[in-house]
């Protein structure tokens, strides 16, 4: 049951605060471009899905939808891959130049995006990946894959080597074991780094316009294109943007469990 | 755990080190070429050694957006951590409804693309469409983040803030679950106030959190591009013209590579040493911790 | 200091209990003499928990009410019932100084500084933290720590009462011991009324003027230690207690005579007629091996060497029976028959003692 008191009443302020903004995007989606400009009301008097339509049936706007969704996905497996055996590696290992170069890692990840802009151009230019899903793909792994190996390690940390030594007691080769025994154990792990790398490849925008023109178009770049010339189509606009929202809001619900609980271990 | 010496283990690691370097040092390695070079055009470079750092260290414009983005930096540092810190307080303690339905709104803004926060700030500050634009109008108050400084800085703060504080909140809240029933059943026994109990239990148990939240907060601030680049554009003039957009605008705008490029690998080292400090300090935590 | 009395206490977890197995205390009436040492006794699960937090307050019971001095405090916070409690793991605030640790309740409640500085000095003196009390407590280990919880408890002179709840947990086993004396110390000194809950039989029985044990949210035997080793009112404690616990064989009584199996055993007393599940209890410690031709017959399943006894496992017909044989006991391997001391044996009928 909602208990009501003193903090639940100062939570639901904060809620407002964070919603109206969003409401107010809701608001202007669903309105026409006439009355946004012509009338100001708190909900639209004349409710329409014009705005969406012109999104779902303009390949220019939904296809910014298919490649930035692609380039997530494209690097949350990647990242994935590469940094599940290299936090194995420094969660049960010590090894040559182990400190320094996990150190060296999280330094990516402190990165500004800004001093990459002009290499990264310049450079999945050079071997022809401009304007791919793969480039912007390759590109965010820069700060994810920092980040998924800290979280990673992290969640390793807690699984006791010995679980690992029994495993080859009892005759399971080392394949078998990490795909049987140890990745069901960090499957948590695992899960908030997706979301990690999920989340920061969505939300991104320099790197993203950046390395895209056509083909590969986020819809990140798609939204801002649209918003630096003169004539502005609110609505649109507004429409998209809400759009860009439901992913995430849908991410969150599944993962709520989850959240907290990733947060304090996998020391984000 | 104690760890194994396996030196076979850098097979393991080899993949992120590769992609990594692919990522990073071949960049960094242009970045730095270009730092040292100067261009008549057509693609012929010839060397210039350490001109371009001078001129950066000694140019007006960077100091100017230095400046600021050490004030904005400074402003919302001062307004999220507290925030974030007493929001966290408020959060329902216990698993349930309520407390699914507050990490789902917490987290919205968390994930919303940073264009589009910029888009919905940008938006809804507007006199004429905007739900804050409108009603400061109506209330009599002067307000154009396009036209005057104070509003144009006023809409960036107030949208960082919006926008991360929830960060801030979700470590805190995470520090603050993990604290056991039983001291806050041994300061009822001793009968501490509320603050002791913020004092002496909660603030220290959430000091890890906090660092790492602290931390996250400067860096990613230290960085920030894309939000008030969709709102003013750097503007009013240079008003909001922080490091990131003026070396963007350096780069890719007006092609001046060569000081650019000493710009990033200053600014590069600025934040390695800060995320030196912000290892060191975890390293020390995790050994205080064992 | 104070009486504290449980009149028809009762708890369920869950809103709407329906039967007896609801409940995780079951209805209890009881009372806490000033100044006594009590030991709550129980397997985990047996809501022995449950009541130490009814009585802090950190709980508040579903039904019936609880007194400290004959007032009814059930409706009252922890904080006005002036109670002092040690939880499992030691609870120290961190960032203060032992000192400022034991000085901490005295301040909240506004005493005199001289008067603070005083006390706590007392005190420090009489757990032997004297030596310590300006360093920070984080870096200390934890039976140390759990001293300073206790500390926290003792300063305030007019506390009711202090609960401890399974405080030698965390405790290394070689501290236990120091710690345990310490305790019984204190409260020979002091004389609070003190309860403490515990899983540990050897901690109960040492520290206890009386042992309350509970099994499923019951109570099921109050008593000194030595009337729960002699006369347990049930088999569940004469079990749980003594180590290894009570042998209890199902048996025919008759009378004056009990039958096990076929063999006849001349009791002490009589008894009426018993329905039910009829069992006899003898303790390990109670039995002696014999040649006698009228000893009950068993065989030796093996002998265990503890050091200066010697456990025999044995089985009749298909009881297993446990001995314990002393170093000046009169034993040899080939020893076939039992004898119980008489003067020892328990009868139960449905799981509790009868008296003859």
């Amino acid at each position: 049951m909602i208990k009501i008191n003193k903090s639940t009443f100062i939570m639901i302020l904060y809620f407002v605060f964070l919603l109206l903004p969003i409401y107010w995007l809701l608001n202007m989606s669903f309105k026409t471009n006439q009355e946004i400009l012509s009338t100001f009301s708190l909900w639209p008097s004349e409710f329409t899905f014009d705005n969406y339509i012109v999104i779902f049936s303009d390949p220019s706007w939904y296809g910014g939808y298919v490649n930035s969704i692609t380039y997530v996905v494209l690097n949350t497996i990647i990242s994935l891959a590469v940094a599940i055996p290299a936090a194995y590696a420094f969660s049960r290992y010590t090894f040559m130049g182990d400190k320094h170069l996990f150190f060296w890692l999280l330094t990516n990840r402190m990165a500004p995006p800004a001093v990459f802009a002009l290499p990264f151009f310049q450079l999945y230019s050079s071997v022809g990946l401009f304007d791919t899903h793969i480039a912007v793909a390759l590109a965010h792994t820069l700060f994810n894959v920092p980040l998924a190996v800290w979280i990673l390690e992290g969640f390793m940390r807690g699984v006791p080597k010995e679980i690992d030594e029994t495993a080859y007691i009892d005759g399971y080769s080392f394949f078998k074991f990490f795909g049987k025994i140890f990745m069901p154990l960090i499957a948590s792990g695992i899960g908030v780094a997706a979301f990690f790398c999920f989340m920061f490849s969505w939300v991104e925008l320099l790197l993203s316009r950046t390395l895209t023109s056509v083909d590969a178009k986020s819809i990140a770049a798609t939204m801002t294109r649209t918003a630096s010339a003169s004539g502005l189509d609110w609505g649109v606009l507004a429409a998209a943007g809400v759009l860009t929202i439901i992913p995430g809001a849908l991410v969150i619900y599944f993962v709520r469990n989850h959240i907290a609980k990733g947060f304090a271990l996998g020391r984000v | 755990m104690k760890k194994t010496q396996n030196q076979k283990a850098w097979f393991m690691v080899l993949p992120v080190l590769i992609l990594v370097a692919f990522s990073a040092i071949i960049p960094m390695m242009t970045v730095v070429n270009y730092s040292v070079q100067d261009t008549f055009g057509n693609n012929e470079f010839f060397w210039v050694g350490l001109e371009w750092f001078e001129e950066v260290l000694h140019s007006e414009r960077i100091h100017d957006a230095l400046w600021r983005q050490i004030l904005f930096t400074v402003i919302i540092l001062a307004i999220e951590i507290p925030l974030g810190i007493f929001m966290a307080l408020h959060m329902p303690k216990k698993n349930g409804l309520w407390t699914s339905i507050c990490l789902v709104v917490v987290a919205l803004p968390l994930l919303i693309p940073w264009n589009v926060v910029g888009t919905i700030w940008q938006i809804f500050g507007r006199i004429d469409i905007g739900l804050l634009g409108y009603t400061l109008d109506q209330l009599g108050i002067s307000y154009n983040y396009t036209q005057d400084t104070f509003d144009a800085w006023f809409t960036i703060i107030i949208m960082d803030v919006w926008h991360w504080t929830s960060l801030v909140l979700l470590l805190s809240y995470a520090g603050l679950r993990s604290i056991p029933d039983a001291y806050y059943q041994a300061a009822k026994i001793d009968q501490a106030s509320r603050w002791s109990v913020f004092r002496y239990i909660e603030l220290p148990k959430m000091k890890g959190v906090l660092i790492i939240a602290i931390l996250l907060r400067f860096m990613d601030s230290f960085m920030i591009y894309t939000e008030p680049f969709v709102v003013t554009g750097g503007g009013p003039g240079n008003a909001t013209t922080f490091l990131s957009i003026d070396l963007v605008k350096m780069a890719i705008g007006q092609f001046d590579l060569g000081p650019a490029a000493a710009f990033s690998l200053i600014y590069f080292l600025v934040i390695l040493l800060v995320s030196w400090v912000f290892y060191t300090t975890m390293v020390n935590m995790d050994k205080e911790n064992e | 200091m104070a009486k504290i009395t449980l009149s028809t206490l009762a708890h369920s977890y869950l809103d709407n209990p329906k039967s007896d197995d609801d409940y995780a205390l079951k209805p209890i009436d009881h009372i806490w003499e000033d100044g006594a040492a009590y030991a709550l006794l129980g397997p985990s699960g047996c809501g022995k928990t449950t009541l130490l937090n009814i009585i802090s307050g950190l709980l508040k019971p579903s039904s019936g009410k609880i007194l400290f001095d004959d007032f009814d405090v059930t409706d009252n916070d922890t904080s006005t019932r002036n109670i002092a409690q040690v939880f499992q793991f030691p609870v120290v605030y961190d960032t203060m100084t032992v000192k400022e640790n034991l000085a901490f309740p005295l301040k909240n409640r506004g005493l005199d500084a001289d008067y603070i500085e005083k006390r706590v000095s007392e005190i420090a003196k009489m757990i032997s933290l004297d030596d310590i009390l300006d360093k920070k407590t984080n870096g200390l280990t934890a039976d140390v720590k759990q001293k300073i919880s206790l500390g926290r408890g003792l300063v305030r002179e007019d506390v009711n009462a202090i609960l401890f709840d399974e405080p030698l947990t965390v405790i290394d086993p070689k501290m236990k011991w120091e710690l345990r004396t310490q305790l019984k110390a204190i409260h020979q000194k002091l004389g609070h009324t003190m309860i403490y809950v515990t899983h540990d039989q050897t901690e109960a029985l040492t520290f206890a003027d009386k042992v309350i044990v509970m099994s499923d949210g019951e109570v099921v035997q109050i008593g000194t230690p030595t009337e729960l080793f002699e006369k347990p009112e049930h088999t569940f404690v004469g079990y749980f207690i003594g180590s290894p616990g009570m042998n209890i064989i199902p048996a025919k009584v008759n009378g004056h005579k009990a039958i096990i199996g076929d063999h006849e055993i001349i009791l002490n007393d009589t008894y009426g007629k018993l329905d039910g599940k009829v069992e006899l209890g003898i303790r390990p410690e109670f039995i002696k091996f014999s040649d006698d031709p009228n000893a009950l017959p068993i065989t030796i399943n093996r002998i265990e060497d503890v050091g200066h006894y010697k456990i025999a496992r044995t089985r009749f017909q298909n009881h297993d029976i446990n001995i314990i044989i002393n170093e000046g006991d009169d034993f040899s391997k080939d020893m076939h028959g039992i004898i119980f001391d008489t003067e020892k044996i328990n009868i139960y009928e449905n799981d509790w003692r009868v008296d003859p």
